[in-house]
C-alpha cells in the first residue's frame, strides 16, 4: 500500500513537471519574441547613454596614448604624430563626421577644425615636426583646450550624457556641480512632466469618479448608454481626437466663436499651443483609462453597504465618505497610477496641442534623436524616463496584482 | 432618473447635481468626436463655423490614390500582419497564464505587459537604432515586427480575462473521455475562448492601425501609414480632407466598438456568466 502511494506521488509530480514545462513552452514564443524585438533594442539604446565611441574608435592608438598626458600645455610630439596620421587615415576612410560631431559638443567649431586639418595634412612625413605642421594648418592646435577635449573623449565610456541630463557638470577640482541657471534645462523638464501628469491624473479622477459611480448605481439602460459614451472615445483614433481639439480650440474655432457671440470675451482666447490645450487633450484621451478601473472596482461593492450605513443613521455624504469611498480606494489607486504612467510618456498630443514650454520628456528624446543627433543625450533622457515608469509600475503591480490592468471591451 | 419621493432637499440637489455633472463630462467625452464631422462636409478650406456651404469635395480628395488611399492600404497591411502575429503569440501566452502553475508567473507577466507600459518613444527610438543595423528600417517587415510587440500585451490581457472564468473540468472531462491534447484544444478550449481571442485580435488591430510614434521612426516613404500621414498633416497645415478621413475613422471606431461589445456578450454566454 505504502509503495503504491509513493509511486502515485511520484507520477503526480512527474505529470505536474510536464505541465509546467508545457506552460513554459506556451510562454516561450512571446518571451523570446519580446526579448529580441523589444527588450534588447531598448537595452542597446539605453547603453548609448554611457557609450562614447566616436573619438576613441576613430583614433584608437593616439587616444590610448593621450590618456597618459597630464593635460598641461601640449601633448608630446609622439602623441601628436600618431594623432595626425590617424586623422589622415580617418579622412581617407571618410570617418570624420562622427568624431567631428562629438567634439563639436565640447567646443563649437571643432568639427570644422578637424575637417580643415585633415584635408590640409601632407601625405608623406613632413620636414618639420607634426606639431608644427598642425599649428601651421590651424593655429588653434596651440591651445590646450582642443587637446583636452580629445583627452576627455579618449575613453569609449563617459558619464557626460547622464550628467547633462541631470543638469550637472564636472567642476575644475574634479567634483560635480550644478550647471549655471541659464543652461539648466532638464530638471525643470522632469518637474514639468511630473507636474503635468499630476494635474491630468487629478482632473481625470475628479471627472471620472462620478461617471463610474453613476454607471454602477443606475438602471441597466443608463449604464449601457454611459458605457458606450466612455468606450467610443476609447476606440477612436488618438489622432482623430487630437485633430478635433485642434479644430475646437483654434482662434476661429467653435468654442471661441461661441464665447465671442455670447459676449463673454471681446477677443478670441488663446486656447491652443499652450498648457491649456495640452491639458484638455490629454485629459480627454486618458479619461477612459481612469473610468475603467474605477468601474471594475465599484461593480464589486454591494449596494447593501450604503443602505446599511443609511439605516444606521449616517447622512448620505458621511455614508459615502466612511463606507463607499474607502472600498473604492483600490480602483482609485489603479486608475491614478495607470493614467499617471501613460501621461508621463506622452509625445504626440503635447507636440500637436502645446507650445515650446509645454513639451514633456518624450519630446526631447525625439528631438535629440532626429534633430540634434545627440543620441547619447537622448538615451540618457530615456534612462531617466524609464526609471520613473518602472518605479510607478512596481507600485502599480504591488497594489493591484499583475495582469489586472482593465482595458475596454 | 427622478430622485425618490422621500429624499430631503440636499439629497435632491445632490441627486440632480451628480447627474448634471456626469452629463457635462459625457459631453466633454463625446462632443469633440462628433464636432468635426459636419466640418468635413464644408465646401470651404477653413476649419470654422459657420460653413460656407455643403460639399463632398474633401471626401473625393480622401478617395484619391495619394496620399490617403495609399497610406490607408499600408496601414491595413501592417495592422493585419501585426494582428495575426500578436494574436497567435498572445493567445499561447494567455493559455499558459491560465494554468497558473509557474512560480515565475508574476515576473513573466510583468515582462510581457511591458510594451504597454514603456513609453512609445523609447520603444520607437530603440527599434530605430536596432533595425538600422539589421537593415529593417523603412521596411514593412520591421514595422510589422514592431507593432506585433506593441499589440501582444493587449491580446494577452484580453484573452487572459476570458480564461479567468474558464471551467477546468471541461478539459479534464474531455481528457478522461480519451481526447488527445490537440483535440481537446480544438474541440473544447478554442470554441470557448474564441470570442476572447477575437476581441484580442480586434484590439490588436485597433492599436496597430492607430499607432503613430513607432511609424514616424520606422516607416519610410513607401511604408507611410495613415496615422503618420495624419500626424504630418496636423503638424503642417490642417485641411478638411484630414477631417473627412477622421470622420471615416470615427465610423470605423464605432463599428469596432459594437463588434467588441457583441464578442464580449458572446464570451460571457459561452462561459455561462450571464443568461
Amino acid at each position: 500500500m505504502a509503495a503504491t502511494t509513493a509511486d502515485l506521488k511520484q507520477r503526480l509530480r512527474r505529470t505536474e513537471r510536464r505541465r509546467r514545462l508545457g506552460s513554459l513552452g506556451l510562454f516561450a514564443p512571446s518571451v523570446i519574441f519580446l526579448l529580441i524585438f523589444f527588450a534588447l533594442p531598448i537595452a542597446l539604446m539605453l547603453y548609448r547613454a554611457v557609450q562614447n565611441p566616436e573619438v576613441a574608435n576613430t583614433f584608437p592608438e593616439s587616444m590610448a596614448a593621450i590618456q597618459q598626458w597630464d593635460g598641461e600645455g601640449m601633448p608630446g610630439e609622439p602623441i601628436v604624430a600618431e594623432f595626425a596620421q590617424e586623422l589622415r587615415d580617418a579622412r581617407d576612410e571618410r570617418q570624420l563626421s562622427a568624431p567631428g560631431r562629438r567634439l563639436d559638443y565640447e567646443i563649437a567649431g571643432y568639427r570644422g577644425l578637424l575637417r580643415a586639418t585633415a584635408f590640409g595634412l601632407p601625405d608623406e612625413e613632413p620636414e618639420a615636426s607634426w606639431t608644427e605642421t598642425l599649428i601651421g594648418i590651424d593655429p588653434r592646435w596651440e591651445e590646450t583646450q582642443y587637446w583636452q577635449a580629445l583627452k576627455e573623449n579618449a575613453s569609449p565610456f563617459t558619464l557626460d550624457y547622464v550628467l547633462t541630463a541631470l543638469d550637472l557638470e564636472w567642476a575644475e577640482d574634479g567634483g560635480l556641480q550644478w550647471v549655471s541657471e541659464h543652461q539648466a534645462i532638464y530638471l525643470d523638464l522632469y518637474e514639468r512632466t511630473l507636474w503635468m501628469a499630476f494635474v491630468i491624473t487629478l482632473a481625470a479622477l475628479l471627472l471620472g469618479y462620478p461617471i463610474a459611480f453613476l454607471m454602477t448605481n443606475s438602471s441597466r439602460r443608463v449604464q449601457g448608454i454611459l458605457l458606450v459614451l466612455v468606450l467610443l472615445p476609447f476606440w477612436t483614433s488618438l489622432l482623430v481626437r487630437t485633430a478635433s481639439w485642434m479644430v475646437l480650440l483654434s482662434r476661429s474655432g467653435p468654442i471661441n466663436t461661441l464665447l465671442v457671440n455670447l459676449g463673454l470675451t471681446d477677443a478670441p482666447l488663446e486656447l491652443l499651443y499652450n498648457r491649456f490645450g495640452v491639458y484638455v487633450g490629454m485629459i480627454h484621451i486618458l479619461l477612459p483609462f481612469m473610468i475603467m478601473p474605477l468601474y471594475a472596482v465599484m461593480r464589486g461593492i454591494p449596494h447593501s453597504h450604503m443602505r446599511a450605513a443609511a439605516s444606521l443613521g449616517a447622512p448620505p455624504l458621511r455614508a459615502f465618505r466612511r463606507v463607499y469611498l474607502p472600498q473604492t480606494m483600490p480602483g482609485i489607486a489603479a486608475g491614478c497610477l495607470l493614467v499617471f504612467i501613460l501621461a508621463i510618456g506622452f509625445y504626440i498630443t503635447p507636440a500637436l496641442l502645446g507650445g515650446n514650454e509645454d513639451q514633456m520628456i518624450s519630446y526631447f528624446i525625439a528631438y535629440h534623436t532626429n534633430e540634434t543627433l545627440n543620441w547619447g543625450l537622448a538615451a540618457a533622457l530615456g534612462v531617466i524616463l524609464l526609471l520613473m515608469i518602472f518605479v510607478l509600475y512596481a507600485i502599480f503591480t504591488r497594489l493591484t496584482g499583475t495582469g489586472r490592468i482593465q482595458m475596454g471591451t | 432618473m427622478a430622485a425618490p419621493s422621500y429624499a430631503t432637499k440636499p439629497q435632491v440637489v445632490g441627486h440632480y447635481g451628480l447627474r448634471i455633472f456626469v452629463a457635462l463630462v459625457c459631453v466633454f467625452l463625446v462632443a469633440p468626436i462628433f464636432a468635426i464631422i459636419p466640418l468635413s462636409f464644408s465646401s470651404g478650406t477653413f476649419l470654422s463655423y459657420p460653413m460656407p456651404g455643403f460639399s463632398f469635395r474633401w471626401y473625393e480628395e480622401v478617395l484619391a490614390p495619394r496620399p490617403w488611399m495609399f497610406t490607408l492600404r499600408n496601414s491595413l497591411f501592417v495592422a493585419i500582419g501585426a494582428t495575426i502575429f500578436s494574436t497567435t503569440l498572445g493567445t499561447l501566452a494567455a493559455l499558459a497564464m491560465a494554468r497558473k502553475n509557474l512560480r515565475s508567473l508574476p515576473v513573466i507577466n510583468a515582462f510581457l505587459l511591458a510594451p504597454m507600459i514603456v513609453p512609445l518613444i523609447i520603444t520607437a527610438v530603440g527599434l530605430y537604432f536596432f533595425f538600422a543595423q539589421l537593415g529593417l528600417t523603412n521596411s514593412f517587415t520591421g514595422l510589422i515586427i514592431a507593432h506585433t510587440a506593441l499589440c501582444l500585451p493587449f491580446v494577452l490581457v484580453t484573452v487572459a480575462a476570458t480564461l479567468e472564468g474558464f471551467d477546468g473540468t471541461l478539459v479534464r472531462a474531455a481528457q478522461s473521455l480519451g481526447a488527445p491534447p490537440l483535440t481537446v484544444f480544438r474541440r473544447v478550449i478554442l470554441p470557448i475562448i474564441s470570442p476572447g481571442v477575437a476581441s484580442g485580435a480586434l484590439f490588436a488591430f485597433a492599436i496597430s492601425f492607430d499607432e503613430v510614434v513607432v511609424a514616424v521612426f520606422l516607416a519610410g516613404p513607401t511604408q507611410r501609414t495613415l496615422p503618420k500621414q495624419m500626424f504630418s498633416g496636423l503638424r503642417e497645415n490642417i485641411d478638411p480632407s484630414i477631417l473627412a478621413m477622421a470622420t471615416l475613422l470615427v465610423v470605423m471606431a464605432t463599428g469596432l466598438m459594437i463588434v467588441a461589445g457583441l464578442l464580449k456578450r458572446r464570451s460571457e454566454r459561452m462561459r455561462g456568466l450571464s443568461g
